[in-house]
């Protein structure tokens, strides 16, 4: 991308040459855009078929399945399904969905049907009838197997699932045939942050909500920081201050490669600042909603991280199509969030926190700071989006403005539209075949 | 007097002990919820001026292997970042604009 260098003092910062970002990317446009694509159901129905069975879905980290026979499910309400995910005899990591090939019965789950499990074991038996499962997926024991009519086991294994493992993130696709493969669906933005040591970052916190709003709704809030200091103005004194009130927000860098986009921004640098502007708390951990302050140097990162060489870099928001955020932050630890939809209305919220382990009790303190003041935030955040969600579907209003610094926003629903018109014009060149 | 729960030199903590020696956040963020400002600025107030010393104490134990009663500190200290929300920022219990929003934290290091 062309643009001048990353010299800025917290507003300012330079634009590309044709004046804005979003006017860097003509096929973008400017105008008011339409929500009624979150407010559909018929388009929901549309996005679950178009959009979510053909994208490659992060499902979680090989550290969650880290020996032979760990397993865990999800549960995928977008497709009224469940797969489970589990490493093999010979290290390989596999998904299944999670249906057996007898009478139908959820495979893998415990206690309640509806909710996700996580464990270890030689192979899965089936708790209806008993039959059994290799970690490969294939069918090794059928109860009275002599009681049938000319089975062949061979052809009662479990239904596979496209399954790829990229920097240690596992990815799904339900497609019967994927389109890409999941590098090629990366893309270069996203798969420059490979190297980024996520496989160091194993101190977790998980945090999960369900939230009245449709999943694209909830993805604008985190993709946008126009919002932060109108919505988070009492969060800290800085924040409550009028000139940083009437400062308000200005991305350092925003990008698009294909479905993906990123923005780069500054956060705050609470040990620079003056022990007025913070909160005691803060003083006390030297942590906050940015991390802690004392972070582990982690040495040269990847090229991806901060792309643009930005000395005021505070983090990077990859929003990965579909429903999937990584987001890394300056001070040496990064979070992901996922938006699975339920409902046009309606989507689970999954936001993960991720850490050098502490090694002592000072260092967790401050990680606990850092989440319990993630928390405080993405409450407002999430209530907000019901809001929204309950007066868009009013339709009273049907066009919204949206500016420089909503570029993502406007992106997001511009690749929805595109692939629900691609999957569309493709269904009705299958038929007219 | 029942058996004290937080390492000796903090003996004058113990009254805020039971309460506030929680382990987990779903725990911690209840607690908060169900307790009056009066309570927990009295809390705070009692435990912030000591909270440096009290880290200074946990810290000298590796992370997997401290004693319970300085577990329990640990523990204590994290109550001190939960109510600290309520006490420094909103002077209320609850995130307002937060509505009935509800985040499970499902999953978190121990200790």
């Amino acid at each position: 991308m062309s643009q001048k260098s990353s010299e800025g003092s917290g507003l300012g910062f330079p634009r590309p040459p044709e004046g804005s970002w979003t006017e860097h990317y003509p096929e973008l446009g400017t105008e008011p855009i339409s929500y009624e694509d979150s407010i559909s159901p018929e388009f929901y129905e549309l996005e679950r078929e178009a959009i979510f069975k053909r994208a490659w879905l992060n499902v979680g980290r090989v550290e969650q399945i880290p020996r032979v026979g760990s397993y865990f499910t999800k549960e995928l309400g977008f497709a009224k399904s469940s797969i489970v995910v589990v490493r093999g005899k010979d290290g390989v990591v596999r998904a299944f969905h999670n249906i057996c090939r007898h009478r139908g019965n959820k495979l893998v789950w415990t206690d309640f049907p509806h909710q996700e499990t996580s464990g270890s074991c030689r192979q899965f038996v089936c708790k209806y009838h008993g039959w059994r499962y290799e970690l490969d997926g294939s069918c090794s024991f059928v109860q009275q197997e002599r009681e049938f009519f000319d089975l062949d086991k061979a052809a009662y294994g479990l239904v596979p699932v496209h399954c790829d493992v990229w920097a240690g993130f596992i990815f799904v696709n339900l497609a019967r045939e994927p389109e890409q493969g999941l590098r090629e669906f990366l893309g270069p933005m996203v798969t420059a942050i490979e190297g980024y040591p996520f496989d160091q970052m194993t101190e977790r916190f998980y945090y999960r909500a369900e939230v009245g709003a449709n999943w694209k709704i909830y993805m604008d809030a985190f993709q946008e920081f126009y919002h932060a200091p109108v919505l988070h103005a009492k969060q800290s004194p800085v924040a409550a201050r009028p000139e940083v009130q009437l400062a308000g927000y200005e991305g350092i860098h925003y990008q698009l490669d294909g479905p993906h986009r990123l923005v780069s921004s500054t956060s705050g640098r609470g040990w620079l600042m003056k022990p007025d502007d913070l909160k005691p708390m803060e003083l006390l951990t030297r942590s906050g909603l940015f991390g802690a302050w004392d972070a582990p140097d982690l040495g040269k990162l990847p090229a991806g991280v901060n792309p643009s060489g930005s000395r005021w870099w505070g983090m990077d928001s990859f929003q990965i199509w579909p429903n999937w955020v990584i987001l890394i932050w300056e001070r040496s630890w990064y979070l992901t969030y996922h938006y699975w939809p339920t409902a046009h209305n309606k989507h689970l919220f999954e936001g993960n926190l991720y850490f050098i382990p502490a090694k002592d009790a000072r260092e967790r303190l401050a990680h606990e700071m850092a989440a319990v003041t993630f928390k405080e935030f993405a409450m407002q955040d999430g209530n907000t989006l019901e809001a929204t969600q309950i007066m868009l579907e009013s339709r009273v209003v049907e066009r919204f403005p949206l500016n420089d610094q909503e570029i993502l926003c406007r992106h997001l629903h511009k690749v929805a539209a595109d692939w629900v018109d691609d999957y569309k014009r493709k269904r009705a060149q299958g038929r007219n075949r | 007097m029942s058996q004290a729960l937080l390492p000796g030199e903090f003996a004058d903590l113990e009254p805020y002990a039971a309460k506030w020696c929680l382990p987990t956040e779903t725990q911690r963020f209840a607690q908060r919820m169900a307790s009056t400002m009066d309570e927990m600025q009295s809390f705070y107030d009692a435990f912030f001026p000591r909270a440096e010393t009290a880290i200074q104490y946990c810290e000298k134990f590796p992370l997997d292997d401290m004693p319970e009663d300085a577990q329990r500190l640990l523990q204590l200290l994290y109550s001190l970042v939960m109510v600290s929300f309520p006490v420094e920022v909103w002077r209320q219990p609850h995130v307002p604009d937060a509505g009935a929003a509800h985040i499970e934290l499902v999953l978190e290091p121990h200790p």
